[in-house]
């Protein structure tokens, strides 16, 4: 039995380092090979050669310029402290432009920065697809690999450049930060009515669950192979030994169906590829095609109700009876006039919100608006106030609502200071 | 050789891990409060509870006092609150207070001191300055002229909140503790104002925020909800074709509310919400209606009580930038559902269920004169030493309908007094 390299090698090679078959564009290519015990453990040996050649070393400046916007911007909102930078780095963030900026240009620390860092690291990680492509066509290989990092690309797109366009608005994107985009995530699946019931997120999650399932599978059945040659998997594609013959007899036995020693590599791409690709149709649609993913669900009986909750659930209150409250008028002998105040009861309730839309609206959501405020009319329903701009646009009243909520409230107790 | 170290490490590194986990295992308690299998539970540590319990022991109450006799507003003078009630439940309220916020200063944190030949302040052997009897009606303190301001907000609670506090009710206690200030308030965070430099603008999150249960979140969500009227809600009403506009920055402002409330309360999400939609009143928890009702409260007290008492509190008590101290849901809460798990201490003071038109003086007080003519009341006042009551009974729970505990799981949540344990503060 021949001894094989894994995770567990004992056994390690010690020979020149392997430079492979000749090349067309030998010139780029950093001739450093050598052997390293370390890699040797966990994989082969040798370390070397790299390709770097224009698209990496383009790929590695854009990647740099990029980090560096995002690490710098970090740094400075803790005043430069290096202790502060490290203690507080994942709270720290480059956040996107405000909602209220929609599509413009910002100024720099009004998300210009995170639209720079942005547009840097999307030209980065471009050239380092464009890179994984050529290598393969250099190696004669398929383009598997770049297809497949393709598709988390698309993911990365559609969070951060085709749905904020679609939206509007640069603030609707992920910020730069470790648990800033993470909050980021719940806040997002919160406003738009739990992503749990978007189906492209349930698709996703089942191509991830899918993916790790089948590796498991698969990396099992040829470990299990390999005092047999199952190692040697692919050259069994064409010539099917005792190796293919068995692990496929093992799984036809345990759950009547086997994929193919080529199959199964398929299976398992096409998951891992599917998972960003759908996820990303998934955020594309959030907001845009969809406002409440629970409604939707609900709407299309997939959210059925739950049996017998312990409790009765009661009316929004916002749509009960109006709260009188208490307001006080501070009279210039220092006392205290008391007078009550009723305010209207909520009129969208529910999960509504109390005042018109705050927020900006983009051209193509205003296109959307004005679209449906069309048809709306035509059935008697609500005409928005939607107004033709002087070069034929279209405009809907629009307020600029800054940070959202107005961080003028500090600014309102500021002036109450006291000498 | 080499394999027995890589075993014998391995087997270190599991004996480590194991004890670990055992050593980091709390046993918890969990509450079920929604549908079957939809994980909406009360969860808690037990010994989480129990620290919970402990720090939720209320002061035993004075005995009743008198409820006829003549009337505050005739027994003393510059009563302008509670003149309606009599002068001995006045009193006792007087002394249940100094036993409530506070303990160690006595009467004469509010009321004018004992001042000596000097015009300096009599401090006893212990340190505690001693009150002017005879001049109990001064107002020259400006705890005192805070005080009056907090006995109405706290009948303004009781008798206009009800759909917050129910019959519950709240006392000085319930946010005091026997701190003369609340352990729980909150300022306004400065502005840093890293939105006027070059670069590192924060928009007001990506920093621990305390408010926020040390999350990324924006870390002054508290002004926009619980002193202005800003909007909270931020999901659409509709499945498609929404007109609503709000961003996934302004959800981050109200999920760190959200956090506020859920660390005040000492529960999770699903305490008031069922998350499957985070929206629909038609799926929550009663409780999320009680909630509402808190955040429209603490809104009017942090307006009508609070803010108006900006030039009555001196410099030293409003916050860096100047503003006054506030109210939030942890200044009553303090990390319990219910404060003090739900014991009403109002049932034992029914002068503060609510506010009562003032009656005007009368001549009764020519009829019971007060000792020497100076408004001193023939009830004695207490040294504040004998206002230490010691925590024991705790009188009967109103806890409601409160998640019951399931059983076998933990020690349930049995009255404070049977735990006998001293309150966390004095």
């Amino acid at each position: 039995m021949a001894e094989y390299q894994n995770i567990f090698t004992q056994i390690q090679v010690a020979a020149p380092a392997d430079f492979g078959p000749p090349i067309v564009d030998e010139q780029f290519r950093i001739r450093y090979g050598r052997m390293s015990k370390l890699l040797g453990w966990v994989g082969s040996a040798q370390l070397g050669p790299l390709y770097l050649g224009y698209l990496g070393i383009a790929s590695l400046i854009f990647g740099f310029i990029a980090i560096e916007i995002i690490g710098l911007n970090m740094w400075a909102s803790v005043g430069w402290s290096p202790v502060q930078f490290i203690r507080q780095l994942p709270w720290l963030a480059l956040e996107p432009p405000p909602p209220s900026n929609g599509l413009a240009m910002p100024s720099l620390n009004q998300g210009g920065w995170w639209l720079m860092a942005g547009f840097f690291l999307t030209i980065s990680i471009l050239l380092w697809w464009l890179r994984t492509f050529r290598r393969a066509r250099a190696l004669g290989m398929g383009n598997h690999v770049a297809w497949a990092f393709g598709a988390a690309i698309f993911l990365y797109l559609s969070l951060g450049f085709i749905r904020p366009i679609l939206m509007g608005s640069w603030g609707e994107a992920v910020p730069f930060g470790i648990f800033p985009h993470l909050d980021w995530t719940a806040a997002f699946s919160i406003r738009y009515g739990n992503l749990f019931y978007n189906p492209f997120h349930a698709l996703s999650i089942v191509f991830l669950y899918g993916s790790t399932l089948l590796f498991a599978m698969h990396g099992a059945t040829v470990l299990a192979l390999t005092h047999l040659g199952g190692e040697r998997e692919v050259s069994q594609i064409i010539d099917r030994g005792t190796a293919a013959e068995r692990g496929a007899l093992f799984w036809r036995w345990t759950m009547g169906f086997n994929a193919t020693f080529e199959s199964i590599h398929r299976w398992a791409w096409w998951f891992a590829v599917l998972t960003p690709l759908t996820g990303g149709i998934g955020i594309i649609l959030t907001g845009t095609a969809v406002d409440n993913w629970y409604l939707w669900a609900v709407k299309h009986n997939f959210a059925p109700e739950y049996e017998n909750p312990p409790y009765v659930s009661g009316p929004d209150p916002a749509l009960l009876a109006p709260l009188p409250q208490l307001k006080v008028k501070l009279l210039p002998d220092g006392g205290i006039e008391e007078y009550i105040v009723t305010i209207a009861a909520d009129p969208s309730a529910d999960g509504g919100t109390r005042s018109p839309p705050a927020i900006e609206q983009s051209d193509t959501m205003a296109l959307a608006k004005a679209l449906d405020a069309g048809s709306n009319v035509a059935e008697g329903g609500v005409e928005l106030p939607v107004t033709l701009t002087a070069d034929g646009g279209l405009a809907l009243p629009m307020a600029d609502a800054g940070n959202p909520p107005p961080p003028d409230a500090g600014a309102d107790a500021g002036k109450k200071v006291r000498p | 050789m080499k394999w027995l170290l890589a075993k014998a490490s391995f087997g270190l590194l599991a004996v480590l891990f194991v004890s670990f986990a055992v050593a980091t295992y709390h046993s918890t308690s969990s509450a079920g409060i929604g549908s079957p299998g939809v994980g909406m539970q009360v969860v808690e540590t037990n010994i989480a509870l129990e620290e919970k319990l402990a720090a939720n022991v209320v002061p035993t109450p004075l005995p009743p006092a008198d409820k006829g006799g003549v009337l505050a507003v005739n027994a003393y003078k510059n009563v302008q609150v509670l003149g309606h009630v009599s002068a001995g439940e006045f009193t006792r309220l007087m002394t249940s207070i100094t036993q409530w916020v506070s303990p160690n200063q006595g009467c004469a944190y509010c009321h004018a001191p004992l001042r000596d030949a000097a015009g300096k302040p009599v401090v006893d052997e212990e340190g505690t300055v001693q009150v002017d009897l005879n001049n109990m009606q001064s107002d020259e303190l400006y705890t005192k002229r805070v005080a009056r301001r907090m006995l109405q907000m706290t009948m303004r609670i009781n008798g206009e909140w009800k759909l917050h506090v129910k019959a519950t009710g709240v006392t000085c206690y319930t946010c005091h503790r026997g701190n003369p200030v609340p352990a729980n308030i909150w300022f306004d965070v400065p502005d840093t104002g890293d939105a006027e430099g070059a670069l590192g603008n924060r928009a007001g999150q990506n920093a621990p925020a305390p408010v926020a249960g040390l999350a990324s979140l924006p870390g002054a969500s508290l002004r926009p909800y619980l002193v202005n009227d800003e909007n909270i809600r931020v999901l659409s009403t509709e499945a498609v074709g929404s007109d609503n506009r709000s961003s996934v920055k302004q959800t981050e402002w109200t999920y760190s509310l959200m956090i506020h409330m859920s660390k005040s309360l000492g529960v999770n999400c699903t305490y008031c919400h069922n998350t499957r939609s985070m929206a629909a009143w038609s799926a929550s928890p009663p409780a999320r209606a009680a909630a509402y009702y808190g955040i429209r409260m603490v809104r009017e007290l942090n307006n009508a009580y609070l803010e108006p008492l900006h030039d009555t509190f001196p410099v030293e008590r409003l916050g860096t930038i100047g503003d006054v101290p506030k109210v939030n849901c942890a200044t009553c809460h303090a990390g319990a559902y219910k404060p003090l798990l739900g014991v009403s201490m109002l049932k034992d003071f029914q002068i503060l269920a609510e506010a009562k038109p003032q009656p005007p003086k009368t001549a009764n007080l020519q009829a019971n004169p007060a000792p020497s003519g100076t408004g001193v009341p023939s009830v004695p006042v207490p040294s504040p030493d004998a206002l230490n009551v010691a925590p024991g009974d705790a009188g009967a729970s109103d806890a409601g309908p409160a998640p019951a505990l399931r059983p076998g799981t933990a020690p349930a949540p049995a009255p404070p007094s049977a735990s006998g344990r001293a309150p966390a503060r004095p």
